[in-house]
């Protein structure tokens, strides 16, 4: 019993994204496709205990959900009279023989990160039809009542409908900056995961960053030869391998210095440098997220934090500022700055930023931080104070809050 | 599909020559590549008149419907296959006429 119900979970995982997919595809309508394939799902969970896992469970489900489309259809045809197909004429490209399914699934993320469509509703959009999270799921992710997460995905679908979002891989000429679109789709979810935001939520969401790494492996798996696409799972799974590490016991964050790097992830940084070194390899120049991989794949090859190659930091960042002149990033390469030619350089270099910064908590942390080091600690508090009230997150404010209070007694300086 | 792409603007002023120039450009080309349906620039908000008659006699007011700071200053209506078609001619359009554009799908009634 627990095999099925392990068969079904599986299945809904490994194939949720193709049934939606090809379903969209044939009956040109998201909405019928989300349907008819939640149905199918609900129909293996009451058969599959007595009739055993189908050999196929993907083509299983697909012709199902298949049937329950064509239904559906039937009964809209009925009472409204009207020839539903006429509304399916989305895509008029000639199904191609080879890797079709594959190629649905990417236009199915194509089209759920659409640049027509708000922020928040590709990401609901995109967790919903690829990644087969349920709207309760999603609502409760980021925080916002079910009702409105359903009405957001119900909008999102209305207007990819009525605009004609169109249901295709863009041209090669558009691939890049739609590819870009959904990696920031994905890196949302998973940041949102990595450091979630909300008095009454646990510092690290692993059902969130989880999410985000299967859906960046299926888009690995579906454009290969994408950087970006590799930096940005390389980055993820750099990321992940310290989750465990980055949490104390008491939900505290653990920063970088102070973690037990026995307890990171070895198999998953194995993974993320494996990436980093095959992008390296190809010569090409490197964009954003493998950038930040690099990085982070600098961070996992020390022991000890002793043993951080620095300098080599400081250089990624600054091949990150001519790709991104923005000051957060200018923020965290100052953060590495500080290593190198000490707090004092890497204070002004931060100081230069409050104009842009002065509402971000990570900027006054590392001001704190930088305070601290330097002995000024009357300074230090002040910043600490304003980072604990502008921080989101439980597990940092704790941690902010543990430095705050060992600094010396106020006053002293 | 038929799309409208209205072209919004915050200063009352009409587009001077080099710009024009550059909207001719775009509706030679909207015309050769199949697109061009209508186009066409309006009088500003001011020369508008709002008519009633939901329950007659009909009413009869002065200005526009909406005051605001930004108004409908022209429009295209133009064929596309879809909406990535539509944006990528708003774009286009938006940088000859060197206004904001907003697209809009007209409802798709099907035959």
């Amino acid at each position: 019993m627990s095999d099925i119900r392990a068969a079904i979970t599986r299945a809904h995982r490994e194939e949720w994204a193709r049934v939606v997919a090809s379903l969209t595809r044939r009956f040109g309508d998201l909405d019928v496709a989300e349907e008819a394939a939640a149905e199918a799902f609900a129909v293996a969970v009451e058969r599959w205990p007595a009739d055993g896992v189908p050999a196929n469970p993907g083509g299983w489900l697909t012709t199902t959900a298949n049937r329950k489309a064509i239904d559906r259809i039937r009964r809209e045809r009925r009472r409204h009279d009207k020839h539903r197909e006429a509304r399916i004429l989305y895509d008029d490209d000639p199904p191609e023989p080879l890797g079709a399914i594959d190629d649905d699934r990417l236009r199915l993320i194509f089209t759920c990160c659409h640049p027509a469509l708000a922020m928040e509703a590709r990401v609901a959009l995109t967790l919903r039809m690829v990644g087969g999270l349920t709207v309760p799921e999603i609502a409760r992710a980021f925080l916002v009542q079910e009702s409105t997460m359903g009405r957001r995905i119900t909008r999102a679908k209305a207007k990819i409908a009525a605009a004609r979002i169109p249901y295709r891989v863009p041209s090669a000429e558009e691939l890049p900056s739609r590819v870009s679109g959904v990696l920031a789709v994905l890196y949302l979810v998973f940041n949102e995961g990595y450091l979630a935001t909300g008095p009454e939520t646990d510092p690290v969401r692993d059902d969130l960053t989880a999410e985000a790494i299967r859906l960046a492996r299926l888009i690995r798996a579906l454009l290969p030869e994408d950087g970006e696409v590799a930096g940005l799972l390389a980055l993820m799974l750099l990321t992940e391998a310290r989750r465990t590490a980055r949490v104390s016991a008491g939900g505290e964050l653990v920063s970088l210095d102070e973690q037990d790097r026995g307890a990171w992830d070895a198999a998953l940084i194995a993974e993320g440098h494996q990436l980093v070194r095959d992008r390296l390899a190809t010569g090409v120049a490197p964009g954003r997220y493998q950038i930040l991989a690099a990085i982070n794949a600098v961070h996992t090859s020390a022991r000890d934090i002793r043993d951080t190659d620095w300098a080599q930091v400081v250089a990624l960042y600054d091949q990150l500022v001519r790709l991104d002149p923005s000051p957060i990033v200018a923020l965290n390469r100052a953060i590495a700055v500080a290593e190198i030619d000490g707090p004092e350089v890497a204070l002004a270099d931060v100081d230069r930023l409050e104009g842009e910064l002065s509402g971000y908590h990570a900027y006054h942390a590392t001001r704190a931080d930088l305070l601290r080091r330097l002995g000024r600690s009357r300074e230090a508090r002040a910043a600490y104070d304003r980072a604990i009230e502008l921080a989101g997150n439980v597990g940092e404010t704790a941690y902010l809050t543990r430095r705050r209070d060992q600094l010396g007694p106020a006053g002293t300086e | 599909m038929q799309y409208l792409v209205s072209v919004i603007h915050d200063k009352l002023e009409l587009a001077p020559d080099d710009e024009m120039a550059a909207i001719d450009a775009f509706n030679e080309r909207l015309q050769a590549e199949g697109h061009w349906v209508f186009a066409g620039g309006l009088g500003f908000p001011d020369t508008a008149t709002v008519v009633d008659n939901r329950g007659e006699p009909a009413m009869f007011t002065d200005g526009p419907f909406l005051e605001s700071k930004e108004y409908l200053a022209g429009f295209w209506i133009i064929e596309a296959p879809d909406l990535d078609v539509a944006l990528e001619l708003a774009a286009a359009g938006s940088k000859a006429c060197n206004r904001k554009v907003e697209v809009r799908p007209f409802l798709d009634v099907p035959e």
